[in-house]
């Protein structure tokens, strides 16, 4: 069954977007969009160092996302740049030296326009074994750590005050956000893997009113990205990211609609 | 005064310093089940620091801290909530503790604002979100509860309804309640020990007490002292629920 590229694409896909609709919600409302951009640009450099020493992609991309995170922490506190500053900083420096560094590995053949769009045919059985598996350990361990990390969003000192220890909380969800982005790197390239945590869940803010129904909008949405992206990615020959994002995009510009129609009936 | 006096958070000579600059310094105080401690002090003094020293908020503080609970509800003095994210008064009130609908009803209705309950939490007036905010406070039926200025904002006979729930959730719950406010004539009457901070305690005891303590009326005037005794000299009666006047014995 796995044996069709396209069904292998489809599957990933799915998998994604059960994971980035829930994680994005936490993106927009905690406005990590930018932070999100400079753990996927580091991927690049997980990447390089998979193929370099033959080491599996996801977990070296991950690793090395980990890595930034922990980074752009100590350099926060080291100094007195403004958070955005330090996050364009570690984003194109490590984007830089990812692209160096594949410079240097010329004797690997190596297809970077797919790394940074993605593609549906470099998906694997063994991609998607990872995909699934290592989803489901991040939404368990999301929907444990839940209560403090959405509590603390809403309000840290109450999170704080009444004992719900929100630094670890949001500890873990950066690991969460550098595997997040290791698993959806192939499907949808490093460049657009931000735009797949927002966008769904922007779409999902038009139509909702609690945080637990914007959760489901979220991974509806994905869902509707990844089927409407992948099969006209398919028809069109288009590469796979893009497709997905610009079918997100028409998504939330059609529940712009619904909030039209709120907006009215309110006046 | 009750043997068995149970304490729940305890400040020895605590307080915080920021850029070489004391914020509050030397606070020795403790907060009791069943009592209501209350910080006064004029602008600036340290009280929400000193709240903030007790509830763990603040890590870098100096003394020492000992907490006997982690049951808590905080109201506190301000409160920024990003209104794009999509939360009602229901949600809002599950934050901290999962409560059953029940639960949440009944914790608004004490507070007056049960029909709010779906309603999305930005869209409430600035009274009617500090309701919300006492009643999330309270639902949860804490041991410690902290209270920054719990009525700001809310209308005059709200305010009186307000304080008197306070004190009587103190003796429902029979937890222990740490106040900050800055209205003299309400609190006082309600009060069993009162701290006058000014960046370090300048006096503490009975409202009574303290209301006639030197440094108090340095700090607020001879008026607020009268006013002080005045209210309490007032208070030698309690109400019935029905509004009769009942005896002390």
């Amino acid at each position: 069954m796995f044996d069709d590229f396209f069904i292998r694409a489809l599957v990933a896909g799915i998998g994604v977007a059960f994971i980035t609709g829930p994680l994005g919600c936490f993106v927009v409302w905690r406005r990590l969009s930018y932070f999100g951009d400079t753990l996927a640009h580091s991927a690049l450099l997980g990447v390089t160092i998979a193929l370099s020493l033959e080491f599996n992609i996801a977990l070296s991309v991950f690793i090395t996302a980990s890595v930034i995170a922990l980074f752009l922490i100590q350099l926060q506190k080291k100094t007195n740049l403004p958070g955005d500053a330090l996050l364009g900083l570690l984003a194109h420096s490590s984007l830089g030296i990812g692209l160096v560094a594949i410079g240097f590995l010329s004797f690997i053949r190596f297809d970077v326009m797919g790394l940074l769009f993605g593609d549906i045919l470099a998906v694997t059985t063994n991609d998607l074994l990872i995909i699934w598996i290592g989803g489901v350990l991040i939404l368990l361990t999301l929907r444990f750590i839940w209560k403090p990390l959405f509590a603390s969003t809403v309000n840290y000192e109450l999170a704080e005050a009444e004992g719900l220890k929100p630094d670890i909380a949001k500890a873990i969800f950066t690991l969460l956000m550098a595997a997040v982005i290791a698993l959806s790197i192939k499907m949808i390239g490093l460049l657009l893997i931000t735009g797949m945590l927002i966008i769904p869940a922007a779409f999902a803010r038009n139509l909702s009113d609690t945080p637990k129904k914007m959760v489901l909008f979220s991974i509806i949405g994905g869902l509707l990205s990844v089927f409407l992206g992948l099969f006209s990615s398919l028809k069109l020959n288009t590469p796979s990211g893009p497709s997905i994002i610009t079918a997100a995009l028409i998504l939330f510009v059609i529940s712009l609609f619904k909030i039209k129609q709120t907006i009215k009936l309110k006046n | 005064m009750s043997l068995d006096k149970i304490t729940l958070v305890r400040l020895k000579d605590a307080g915080i310093k920021q850029d070489e600059k004391w914020l509050v310094q030397g606070v020795s105080l403790e907060v009791n089940r069943g009592k209501i401690i209350t910080l006064i002090g004029p602008n600036g003094s340290g009280k929400s620091t000193t709240a903030k020293i007790a509830l763990g908020i603040y890590k870098n503080y100096e003394g020492t801290v000992e907490k006997f609970t982690n049951k808590i509800g905080y109201v506190p003095q301000k409160i920024s909530i990003d209104w794009t994210l999509p939360l009602r008064v229901a949600d809002f009130m599950v934050l901290t503790e999962n409560l059953s609908a029940d639960e949440i009803e009944e914790a608004l209705s004490l507070t007056g604002v049960n029909h709010l309950v779906n309603k999305n939490l930005g869209n409430l007036s600035g009274g009617e979100f500090q309701r919300v905010l006492l009643a999330r406070a309270i639902s949860k039926k804490p041991d410690l509860l902290v209270l920054d200025e719990p009525v700001q904002g809310v209308d005059f006979t709200g305010e009186i309804a307000l304080y008197e729930l306070i004190k009587k959730i103190s003796e429902k719950l029979n937890c222990g309640i740490l106040l900050i406010s800055h209205d003299l004539h309400m609190v006082m009457s309600a009060t069993d020990h009162v701290v006058c901070l000014n960046g370090h305690v300048c006096c503490s005891g009975s409202p009574i007490d303290v209301a006639k303590d030197k440094e108090y009326k340095a700090l607020f005037g001879d008026q607020a002292s009268q006013t002080l005794s005045i209210y309490e000299h007032k208070h030698d009666h309690e109400h019935t629920d029905d509004g009769k006047i009942k005896q002390k014995n």
